[in-house]
């Protein structure tokens, strides 16, 4: 498609850089074709498309689950395509998660989910004693830490997910339809978390179709993919889009 | 390590109860016949070994003349030609008594009386012939020679024309034994290398969480690993033990057989100790079997 790298992919200082990324599955069509984009540290993004127009496939190359068929990304300065397999969880350390299905662990309490990426960090029991409580507060679930994730409710569920996702202090957060499955009044709080998190310095990037999720967000950039390429080349529209891509 | 060490809030990841539903029974049952057959094997090989030691350089000369006192002369004569020959350890006249005994048990005898039938039984003159240690056949071509120089009617039979392919058979049967023992061990094998794959799907979803937050193949291998450690050690130790009983019993009933090759089985010392490494054998195949298949196979996601 382009010729050449937009302006925004030859910025210094960006935490992660899409340069004409290509992804298919097997044999079939590509999924994501020619996807060039930067992503600011600091800086808070949607993502919006139809169904199937490959946010779910971006996502996945953001939280390090797939790498490109084609094309570069560089993740905090360095090569994700060529970098070795055991260097990953590293990286991953670094990236926050959130879904759509919450991904708790069933027969783990909300305290231990939210516990878990410390635990897998190595962090002693003493040591993240205090941060596990902070989250619960900060999520206001601290009345039910012990609680299973099938007596909580979908939107209590999210926010176990989120605080599992951020309790490491990731640099960034990537969230894939996070409140799909919540009312729009907990999908507004569970934005309000996201946005606190930005303003602690956290990149977060949205993958949502709620229009209204995007408009509560003034100083967020949008990106949009249509079939698999991304709408706008630059990545960094402001919501709303001047044009209405 | 065979049964990794890891904190228990981590190993709350794996939901409690056994991971592998029938794992440890068939583990039990697998540790079960191998150690039968590996002490079937072991046994077997000792008797095969005690029959060639007692046949090696063992021959029966045998002098059949009808008439009774030439016979007896020529055995006099024959067994001290024979005793100062230089291949020659021992040679020994059997006794006719040894002899009426031996065959009294077949044709039935009159217990502490003089059997009329045995006694009138005709019987060659037997001379029992130890070489020294060498080529037993060498000695035995001497042998002969001597015998043919000095009584022609004479035969002399080396004993391993006679016990040898027994000694062989054993031999094969010990070997089969081994051929068990190698083959249950796969099975084992192959039992934790299913289990280990079904365990890893079973729990995708937890996997693929620990993976997304940074877990390394060797955090998640350990977990599982350390969970189909213990469930085999449990299976090979319940398998231990009724083989056990089962070698007790089977020792103590052995212990009344005092005839045939019954009685030259045992396991001796060594064998004991092969019995003893085999169950820890087992819970080394188990649980590097699981951590090679947990890591080949995580290796193939991203």
């Amino acid at each position: 498609m382009n010729a050449t790298p937009p302006p925004v992919a030859r910025a210094t200082g960006a935490m992660v850089q899409f340069d004409k990324v290509g992804l298919r599955y097997g044999t079939d069509s590509e999924v994501l074709a020619d996807v060039s984009f930067n992503l600011q540290p600091g800086s808070f993004y949607f993502l919006t498309g139809a169904s199937g127009a490959g946010k779910t496939s971006l996502l996945k190359l953001l939280y390090l689950t797939q790498r490109p068929s084609r094309g570069i990304v560089r993740l905090f300065g360095e090569d994700l395509v060529t970098m070795p397999r055991h260097r990953l969880p590293g990286f991953r350390r670094r990236i926050g998660v959130v879904f759509q299905d919450f991904r708790l662990i069933p027969h783990l309490s909300a305290h231990d989910n939210i516990a878990l990426p410390l635990r897998i960090a190595g962090v002693s029991e003493r040591d993240l004693a205090s941060p596990v409580r902070e989250m619960l507060s900060w999520i206001g679930l601290k009345e039910r830490a012990d609680a299973r994730p099938a007596t909580l409710s979908g939107g209590e569920q999210q926010r176990v997910a989120i605080a599992r996702a951020v309790i490491a202090r990731p640099q960034l957060l990537v969230a894939d339809e996070p409140t799909g499955n919540v009312d729009p009044e907990m999908a507004m709080r569970l934005l309000g978390l996201f946005e606190a998190l930005n303003r602690l310095g956290t990149t977060v990037i949205v993958a949502t179709h709620d229009v209204h999720l995007i408009s509560r967000v003034p100083n967020a950039q949008m990106m949009r993919l249509e079939r698999g390429r991304l709408a706008d080349p630059t990545g960094a529209l402001l919501y709303p889009p001047a044009n209405r891509i | 390590m065979l049964i990794p060490s890891v904190p228990p809030q981590q190993r709350a990841l794996l939901p409690e109860g056994r991971l592998s539903g029938p794992m440890p029974w068939v583990i039990a049952i697998l540790m079960f016949l191998t150690l039968l057959a590996a002490a079937a094997g072991l046994g077997l090989w000792r008797s095969a070994d005690g029959i060639g030691d007692a046949i090696a350089g063992r021959v029966t000369v045998q002098i059949v003349d009808a008439n009774p006192e030439t016979r007896a002369a020529t055995a006099v004569r024959l067994r001290r030609e024979i005793a100062a020959a230089p291949y020659v350890r021992a040679a020994r006249g059997v006794e006719r008594e040894e002899m009426v005994a031996m065959m009294g048990r077949w044709f039935g005898d009159l217990e502490g009386e003089d059997d009329p039938v045995l006694r009138e039984l005709p019987m060659p003159a037997l001379i029992d012939v130890d070489f020294v240690a060498g080529d037993a056949d060498a000695n035995l071509r001497a042998l002969r020679t001597l015998i043919n120089a000095s009584a022609p009617s004479a035969r002399a039979t080396p004993h391993a024309d006679w016990l040898g392919p027994v000694a062989q058979l054993i031999r094969s049967l010990a070997w089969i034994a081994v051929a068990l023992v190698l083959m249950m061990s796969a099975a084992t094998a192959a039992v934790v290398m299913l289990t280990a794959r079904a365990a890893l799907g079973t729990h995708f979803s937890t996997i693929e969480i620990m993976h997304l937050i940074g877990a390394t193949d060797k955090q998640v291998t350990r977990l599982f690993q350390r969970r189909i450690a213990i469930d085999t050690a449990f299976g090979v130790a319940l398998g231990t033990l009724v083989a056990t009983a089962v070698m007790l019993l089977l020792g103590w009933q052995l212990s009344g057989v005092t005839s045939g090759l019954a009685a030259t089985a045992s396991l001796g010392v060594y064998g004991w100790l092969v019995l003893l490494a085999l169950p820890l054998f087992g819970i080394a195949v188990g649980a590097l079997t699981a951590r090679w298949t947990l890591m080949s196979t995580l290796k193939k996601t991203l």
